[in-house]
């Protein structure tokens, strides 16, 4: 029962990947795509690692698992933000 | 099904991997060039995971991707004007290039096919993996990287000391990073703590399990240039003497270590037995701080100007004044 839960929620995951892989090909500007981008990723992620966590016996390793989502939103929001700032105030993102 | 399902995979990033390279070697434009640079690493760090060999991915993670990225970029920042490649590169280097990668690529699988179909069968991981117990550490790869080839490995930070060496003699510092953005500096916050207890950990576990001390100095470098981008002199932290002792207190542990021991067992390096974890876990300890010093000097591009010291320490306290 536990497995299918964990295949779900790893696909629900890989959807939201894939939606957020073809908003950052197809939408039209830089703040769209980092909305698609940083929103999926993050929800993504958050499905995947729960589905990993889910069909990882251990309880040490199904918190590390948190622990990298949690990483990994902090980095990918932060990181959106800067570039979207950057961005709007018309500079290049190296200066 | 598992199986070939693996494969596949394995197929796909292969591919992936490749395309990565030749994209990279191939765009035009600089910055596309380093950001293609940073993913092919990360993907080279899933491609060792996949081979079974975590130390490497570690290491490649780390350092192939996240400091040599970073590494790449500040030099971009710091010569805007020379960032886009000039469209005249004569074929005739191109084609030079190309020929001799192509050679190299002989002939390493040569090596390679000659290593694994003509040579006697005796494997060197067989010999190390009986021995282990022997080294001092119960982790494979740092028996070897510290006790069975400790010679290499000093070497290999006498390599990167002066590495670090020409970096300094090529000037002083570049230009600061302004005061970070709020939202980076909140993140640093909480981050840095992570990174260098994370690096004591990799430090640490390196005896038994995956780590060690280029894991560890990179991930405590990685700490020390986030904290420099949102602001924070680290330099200033530190002053001029103590960033030279720093840096050559890994090479200079390792090779006080090997003449001690010269002296005690008549052969340079050769740990006593009963001392040997403790011995590599010195040595370790004092090369995370080297490395981590050097790396840190690289991405800063060379010593502070010593009459900015006591100007940066203000603006340090501002900094926690200001967001506290």
């Amino acid at each position: 029962m536990i497995d299918y839960l964990a295949v779900l929620s790893i696909f629900i995951g890989v959807c939201f990947f894939f939606a957020g892989s073809v908003g950052l090909l197809r939408l039209p500007d830089l703040f769209s795509r980092l909305h698609a981008l940083a929103k999926a990723d993050n929800v993504g992620l958050a499905f995947v690692a729960i589905g990993v966590a889910m069909l990882e016996s251990d309880l040490i390793n199904s918190l590390k698992m948190l622990l990298i989502w949690l990483l990994v939103m902090a980095a990918s929001s932060v990181s959106s933000h800067l570039i979207a700032r950057h961005a709007l105030r018309g500079r290049k993102p190296n200066e | 099904m598992n199986d070939w399902l693996l494969l596949s995979f394995d197929i796909l990033i292969l591919f992936i991997l490749l395309g990565l390279a030749w994209l990279t070697c191939n765009t035009k434009e600089i910055k596309r060039g380093v950001t293609l640079f940073v993913a092919f690493g990360l993907l080279l760090a899933v491609i060792w995971a996949r081979l079974k060999a975590p130390d490497l991915a570690l290491a490649e993670a780390i350092i192939g991707a996240g400091i040599s990225g970073a590494l790449l970029l500040k030099a971009m920042r710091d010569y805007t004007e020379q960032t886009s490649l000039s469209s005249e590169t004569s074929r005739f280097y191109v084609w030079g290039i190309n020929a001799a990668s192509l050679a190299l690529f002989v002939l390493l699988a040569w090596g390679l096919w000659h290593a694994l179909e003509r040579s006697d069968g005796v494997r060197l991981a067989e010999n190390v993996l009986i021995t282990t117990p022997e080294s001092g550490v119960s982790h494979p790869v740092t028996a070897v990287l510290l006790n069975f080839r400790a010679y290499d490995t000093l070497l290999e930070l006498a390599v990167v000391f002066t590495a670090v060496l020409v970096v300094l003699a090529m000037g002083t510092k570049q230009r600061d990073f302004g005061k970070g953005e709020p939202i980076l500096i909140a993140m640093v916050r909480w981050l840095a703590p992570i990174l260098i207890v994370t690096s004591g950990y990799l430090l640490w576990v390196g005896a038994h399990a995956p780590g060690g001390a280029f894991q560890a100095g990179a991930m405590l470098a990685a700490a020390f240039i986030l904290m420099s981008m949102t602001g924070v002199r680290v330099d200033s932290m530190l002053n001029d003497s103590s960033m030279r002792w720093l840096l050559v207190i890994g090479i200079g542990v390792f090779t006080i270590t090997g003449i001690v021991m010269l002296l005690i067992n008549g052969h340079f390096l050769a740990y006593s037995k009963e001392l040997a974890k403790m011995l590599i876990l010195l040595i370790e300890a004092a090369a995370t701080l080297s490395i981590a010093a050097a790396l840190t000097l690289a991405y800063l591009g060379g010593m502070p100007k010593p009459q900015q010291k006591t100007q940066s320490a203000v603006k340090i306290d501002k900094t926690e004044e200001g967001t506290s």
